[in-house]
C-alpha cells in the first residue's frame, strides 16, 4: 500500500528546497594551497604545532592513499572527485586560537547564533531547562572555534577538547588510541582523512564517571572549494559513561563539496557510550546541483567487558551519503545498538547501515533501521551482522523498513549476515508482522485495527529510543520521529 | 584489488584449453559458443571480489577444470541408467542424460504423452530449429559466468514443448557414471504453451570419488495461464562440484512452484533467475539444503517483478552440519511499473554443529511505491525448549532433533504437490538425517 498523507506531508516538510540552513557567512578565511600533497599535509600538521610522530603518521597514510582507489560497491553515483581542487585546511583569519569567547570572531558567533547553538555558557545556564545542559565543541570548517564547559567538565576528570589541542596536550592517550579502531587503510576514504585531518573532538572519560553532561560537536563548512575532515576519538575509561551529540549543516551551493570523517569510540570494560547524529548537511537543490559528499567511517569498538555502545542517527542532508556506523563486539557481554532514520528527498542518494561483528562471547546487537525515500532519491539500507567462530551465544535482531513515497525513487535493502557459530542467533526481518501477538492482540482488543496497532507498536519502539536525543539544533528531527511507516516494504 | 588484473587459475587455463579443443566438434553455431566465452573468458572464473559469488568463490573452489565427457556407449548409457537411483520409481516419462548427452533409444518417440514433444538438442544445434531462437530467455542468466561456461560448452540436451494439461510428470534424469573426474554441460529448454500445465521432475547424480563437474542449464518459457509444477533433486556424489541454473520466464496468470533439493555434492551452487513477465502471476520458490562434512552448499535467487499485480514467496531451509558452509543470497527486484507486487522471501538456517558456517543475503531492490514486500532471514541452532520437551516425552536427544529437523526442512518441502515425490523426497530427508547418526 502506498505512504499515508501525513507521512508525505513531513517529508515534504523538509525537502531539498526547504533547507533552512543554506546561508554563508563571510569571514575571512586562511587557507593551505589547494590540492593534496605532502607540503599541504605539513602545513596542516605545522599549522596545527603537530609532534613529529603525527607527522610521520599522515604522510604515511598519504603514501598508502595514493595506492588505493575510491570504492565503487556502494549504490551511489556521482562524477569523479577532483582531490587536488580542495582546499583541506581553511580556518578563521584573525584568532588562530581564541583564549575566550569574545575573541572569537563575532560573525561566527552570530553564524551559530542563527543554527541555534548556544556557545555561551550563561545562555545556556539561562535556558529554560538548566537541568539539560550540553557542552559545545563548535567546528567550523578545518578549526575547533569554541568549546564550552571545558572547567566544569575538566572537574569532572573528563577531558572534551579539539582532537589537534589533544595531540598537543595529551599525546600519550591520543597516540594509544588514535587510528586503533579503524586503521590507517581501513578504507580509502578514511585514509584520506587520516592524511589530513585537521580537526574534530577528542573525549576521554576516566574510569567510573559518568559524564556530567551532553557533549556535542557542532560541524559547519563554510567556505568554498573545501572539504571537512574531522576525526573524532571518544574513549570510555572503565565503568564510566558519556552521550555525545553531533550535528551538522552547510550553505547552499553550487558545487560539490567533500566531507570525509573519521569517528572512532572505544567503551572499556563496563562503559557505555551513546553516540548521536543529526546529520543535516547541504543535499543540493531539486535538480540535484551542489550538495555534500557525506563518506564517513564511523566505528566503535566495545574493548572490554560488559561495554555498550549505540549509535543512534537520524539523517536528512547531504547529496551523497555513504555511512556504516559499527561496532565491533570484542568484549565479552557487549552490545551494540544501531537506530537510524534515514529520509532522502530531491536526488540524494543514501548508502547506509551498520556492521556489528560479533567476536566475544555472549555479544548481543540490535539493529532498527527506517529508510524512507522520496522525490528522485535513492536510499539503500546495506548491513553486516557477523559471528566468529569463537562468538557463542551471540545474539542479532535486525529490523528494517523502507517506505517509498512515488515511484521514481528507489529503496533497497542489502542485508549479509554471517554466522559461524551454532549459538548464535540471528533474526532478521524486514516487515512489520512479527510484532509480538500478545501486543497485538492487547490492542486490537481495545478497538484498534491491525494497521493501527501496529504502527503503534513500532513507532512506540523506535520513538523510545529517539527520544532520547537531546535535539536542541534540530527540531524538524523530532516531528521525523512521528513519522508513520504504514505502507512500509521490508 | 580493483584495476589488479588476475593470474589465470589452472581451471581457467584448463577452460581454455578445453574451449579450443572442442569447439568445432560441438554441434551448431561456433560463433555464438565463441562469444559466450568471450563474456566468460573477460572476467574468468568469479572470485569473492564479485558480489554474486561473494560467499562462493569459484576461482578457490574450482582447482582444475574437469574434461568434457564423451557420448557413452548404448550399453554404458544403459548400465549407468540401470544403476541410478534417485527417484527412479518415481511413475514418470523419463527423459535420461547421461554425462552429458541425451539417451535417445530410451525415449520412445511415438509413446509420448499427449501434448509433450521432444527435440533432441545436439541434433537440433546441429541441423537448425525454429526453437532455438527461444533458448536464453533471460538477462539475468546471460550475465552470469556460470551460464556463459554453460552456453559455450553446451553439448546436449532437449526441448520440450507442452501443450495442454500433461499429467504424467516428466523426469530428467542426469546421470553422470564415469571414474575419472568429467564436466558436463547441458541444456533443457521447456516451452509450456498458453494454458498448458506440466509436472516436471529434475534429478542429477555422479558417481562418488570424482570431482566432477557437471554445469546444467534449464530454461522455462510458461505462458499465460500455464501450471508448472517443478521438483529438483540435486543427489550428486561426493566429490561433485555442481553448477546448475534455473531461467524462467512466466507469463499472465501463470503458476509456477518449484523446489530445490540438496543432498549431494562437495560443492554445489544452484541458481534461479525468475522474471514474472506477466500480470497476476504467482510464483513459489522454495529449497532444501542438507550439508555435512565440509560441503559447501550455495543457493542463488533472483525475482523480477517485471509485471504488476504479481506473488512470490521463496522459502529456503538450510541445516548446516559439521564443518559445511551453507550460503543463501536472494534479490527480489520490483521496476517501478511493478506497482501492487507482493513478494516475500525467506531464509532459515539450522546450524548443527560448531564448525558449522551460513552466509545469508536477502536482498530487496524496489522502485514501485504500492508495494509488499519482506523478506526474512535467520539462523540459530534447534531450540533449545522443543528438544527438551520432545525428550521429557522418552524421545532420546538424536531422535528428537532428527524430528526438529524434518520439521524445518519439511516446511519446504509440503508444498510439492506430487504425493510420491514428496514421500521419496521426504525419505531423504530421514536418509540424511540416520547417515547423521
Amino acid at each position: 500500500m502506498p505512504a499515508v498523507q501525513e507521512t508525505i506531508d513531513q517529508v515534504r516538510s523538509i525537502d531539498v528546497d526547504q533547507y533552512k540552513y543554506g546561508f554563508e557567512t563571510e569571514v575571512e578565511m586562511e587557507k593551505a594551497p589547494k590540492g593534496l600533497s605532502e607540503d599541504v599535509i605539513r602545513f596542516i600538521s605545522a599549522k596545527k604545532g603537530e609532534p613529529e610522530w603525527m607527522l610521520a603518521w599522515r604522510l604515511d597514510a598519504y603514501k598508502r592513499w595514493l595506492t588505493m582507489t575510491e570504492p565503487n560497491w556502494a549504490r551511489v553515483s556521482y562524477d569523479k572527485i577532483d582531490y587536488n581542487d580542495i582546499y583541506y585546511y581553511a580556518a578563521p583569519k584573525n584568532n588562530p586560537a581564541p583564549k575566550s569567547l569574545d575573541e572569537v570572531d563575532p560573525e561566527i558567533l552570530k553564524t551559530y547564533e542563527k543554527l541555534g547553538i548556544p556557545l555561551r555558557e550563561q545562555e545556556i545556564l539561562a535556558g529554560v531547562e538548566p537541568s539539560r545542559r550540553v557542552a559545545v565543541d563548535a567546528v567550523f570548517d578545518s578549526v575547533s572555534v569554541a568549546t564550552t564547559f571545558k572547567e566544569e567538565l575538566a572537574k569532572a576528570g573528563v577531558i572534551f577538547m579539539p582532537i589537534s589541542e589533544a595531540i598537543r596536550e595529551y599525546p600519550d592517550l591520543v597516540r594509544q588510541y588514535l587510528g586503533s579502531v579503524v586503521p590507517v587503510t581501513d578504507n580509502f576514504f578514511a585514509t584520506l582523512n587520516t592524511a589530513v585531518f585537521t580537526d574534530g573532538s577528542f573525549v576521554y572519560i576516566p574510569p567510573g564517571v559518568r559524564c556530567p553532561m551532553e557533549l556535542s560537536t557542532y560541524f559547519r563548512i563554510n567556505e568554498k572549494n573545501t572539504g571537512q575532515f574531522e576525526r573524532t576519538l571518544i574513549i570510555a575509561d572503565k565503568g564510566s559513561y558519556v552521550s555525545y551529540l553531533e550535528g551538522c549543516t552547510a550553505p547552499k551551493r553550487d558545487e560539490n563539496q567533500l566531507h570525509a570523517a573519521v569517528v572512532e569510540l572505544i567503551a572499556l570494560d563496563d562503559a557505555e557510550i551513546k553516540y548521536s547524529t543529526v546529520q543535516n548537511w547541504y543535499p543540493g537543490d531539486a535538480e540535484g546541483r551542489g550538495g555534500i559528499y557525506n563518506f564517513v567511517t564511523k566505528r566503535g569498538d566495545c574493548r572490554g567487558k560488559n561495554s555498550v555502545i549505540t549509535w543512534t542517527q537520524v539523517e536528512t542532508g547531504s547529496a551523497i551519503t555513504w555511512k556504516y556506523p559499527s561496532c565491533i563486539l570484542r568484549g565479552d557481554n557487549s552490545r551494540g545498538e544501531f537506530y537510524s532514520i534515514a529520509v532522502s528527498n530531491g536526488m540524494q542518494q543514501v548508502d547506509s547501515g551498520t556492521k556489528m561483528i560479533h567476536l566475544g562471547k555472549n555479544t548481543t546487537s540490535r539493529i532498527i533501521s527506517k529508510g524512507i525515500a522520496a522525490g528522485k532519491s535513492e536510499n539503500t539500507y546495506r548491513g553486516l551482522v557477523s559471528a566468529h567462530r569463537k562468538a557463542t551465544g551471540a545474539r542479532n535482531f535486525t529490523n528494517c523498513d523502507s517506505l517509498l513515497i512515488g515511484n521514481q525513487c528507489g529503496a533497497h535493502t542489502v542485508p549479509y549476515i554471517e554466522s559461524k557459530n551454532a549459538s548464535a542467533v540471528f533474526e532478521h526481518e524486514a516487515t512489520t508482522s512479527k510484532i509480538s501477538e500478545d501486543q497485538m492482540f492487547y490492542c486490537q482488543q481495545r478497538g484498534l485495527s491491525e494497521e493501527e496497532a501496529t504502527a503503534l507498536i513500532v513507532n512506540g519502539f523506535v520513538k523510545d529510543v529517539l527520544q532520547q536525543l537531546p535535539m536542541e539544533f534540530a527540531v524538524e528531527a523530532q516531528k521525523l520521529i512521528s513519522i508513520s511507516l504504514e505502507g512500509s516494504v521490508g | 584489488m580493483a584495476g589488479v588484473t588476475l593470474m589465470k587459475t589452472p581451471a581457467e587455463t584448463g577452460l581454455a584449453q578445453a574451449f579450443e579443443t572442442v569447439k568445432t566438434t560441438l554441434p551448431g553455431d561456433v560463433e555464438s559458443r565463441a562469444q559466450a566465452f568471450e563474456l566468460f573468458a573477460r572476467n574468468g572464473l568469479p572470485h569473492r571480489r564479485v558480489e554474486e559469488f561473494k560467499y562462493t568463490d569459484l576461482r578457490a573452489l574450482m582447482r582444475e577444470a574437469a574434461p568434457f565427457a564423451a557420448t557413452p556407449s548404448g550399453d554404458e548409457a544403459k548400465a549407468a541408467l540401470g544403476s541410478a537411483k534417485a527417484l527412479a520409481d518415481i511413475k514418470a516419462l523419463q527423459v535420461p542424460f547421461v554425462n552429458g548427452h541425451f539417451v535417445r533409444d530410451s525415449v520412445d518417440s511415438k509413446a509420448l504423452p499427449e501434448g509433450v514433444e521432444i527435440v533432441p538438442l545436439a541434433e537440433a544445434l546441429a541441423n537448425g530449429h525454429d526453437w532455438l531462437a527461444r533458448l536464453s530467455p533471460v538477462a539475468w542468466a546471460r550475465q552470469n559466468p556460470v551460464y556463459q561456461l554453460n552456453s559455450s560448452f553446451m553439448a546436449d540436451g532437449v526441448m520440450l514443448r507442452i501443450v495442454g494439461q500433461v499429467t504424467t510428470p516428466i523426469h530428467l534424469r542426469f546421470v553422470t557414471a564415469s571414474k575419472s573426474a568429467v564436466a558436463t554441460a547441458t541444456r533443457v529448454l521447456v516451452l509450456v504453451e498458453d494454458g498448458a500445465s506440466v509436472k516436471l521432475i529434475e534429478t542429477h547424480e555422479s558417481t562418488d570419488g570424482a570431482n566432477h563437474q557437471p554445469n546444467d542449464v534449464v530454461e522455462l518459457i510458461a505462458g499465460d495461464r500455464t501450471t508448472v509444477h517443478h521438483v529438483r533433486l540435486n543427489a550428486e556424489g561426493n566429490q561433485s562440484l555442481a553448477l546448475s541454473t534455473l531461467a524462467m520466464k512466466l507469463g499472465a496468470e501463470a503458476s509456477f512452484n518449484s523446489i530445490n533439493v540438496v543432498a549431494g555434492s562437495a560443492t554445489s551452487r544452484h541458481q534461479v533467475f525468475a522474471v514474472l513477465n506477466g500480470e497476476n502471476t504467482k510464483a513459489q520458490i522454495n529449497g532444501a539444503t542438507m550439508l555435512k562434512g565440509r560441503q559447501h552448499g550455495d543457493s542463488t535467487l533472483v525475482v523480477e517483478h517485471a509485471a504488476p499485480n504479481c506473488e512470490s514467496r521463496e522459502l529456503f531451509k538450510t541445516v548446516v552440519d559439521g564443518e559445511a558452509t551453507g550460503v543463501f543470497q536472494g534479490k527480489i527486484i520490483v521496476p517501478h511499473h511493478a506497482q501492487k507486487t507482493d513478494g516475500r522471501m525467506m531464509s532459515a538456517a539450522l546450524l548443527l554443529s560448531e564448525g558449522a558456517a551460513m552466509n545469508n543475503k536477502p536482498e530487496l531492490e524496489i522502485f514501485a511505491d504500492d508495494v509488499q514486500c519482506g523478506h526474512g532471514a535467520t539462523c540459530g541452532q534447534l531450540d533449545e525448549d522443543l528438544l527438551f520437551y520432545l525428550m521429557a516425552r522418552g524421545l532420546p536427544k538424536k531422535e528428537a532433533e532428527s524430528l526438529l529437523i524434518q520439521a524445518f526442512l519439511g516446511e519446504a518441502i509440503e508444498f510439492v504437490d506430487n504425493e510420491e515425490v514428496r514421500e521419496a523426497l521426504v525419505e531423504i530427508v530421514e536418509g540424511w538425517l540416520k547417515a547423521r547418526g
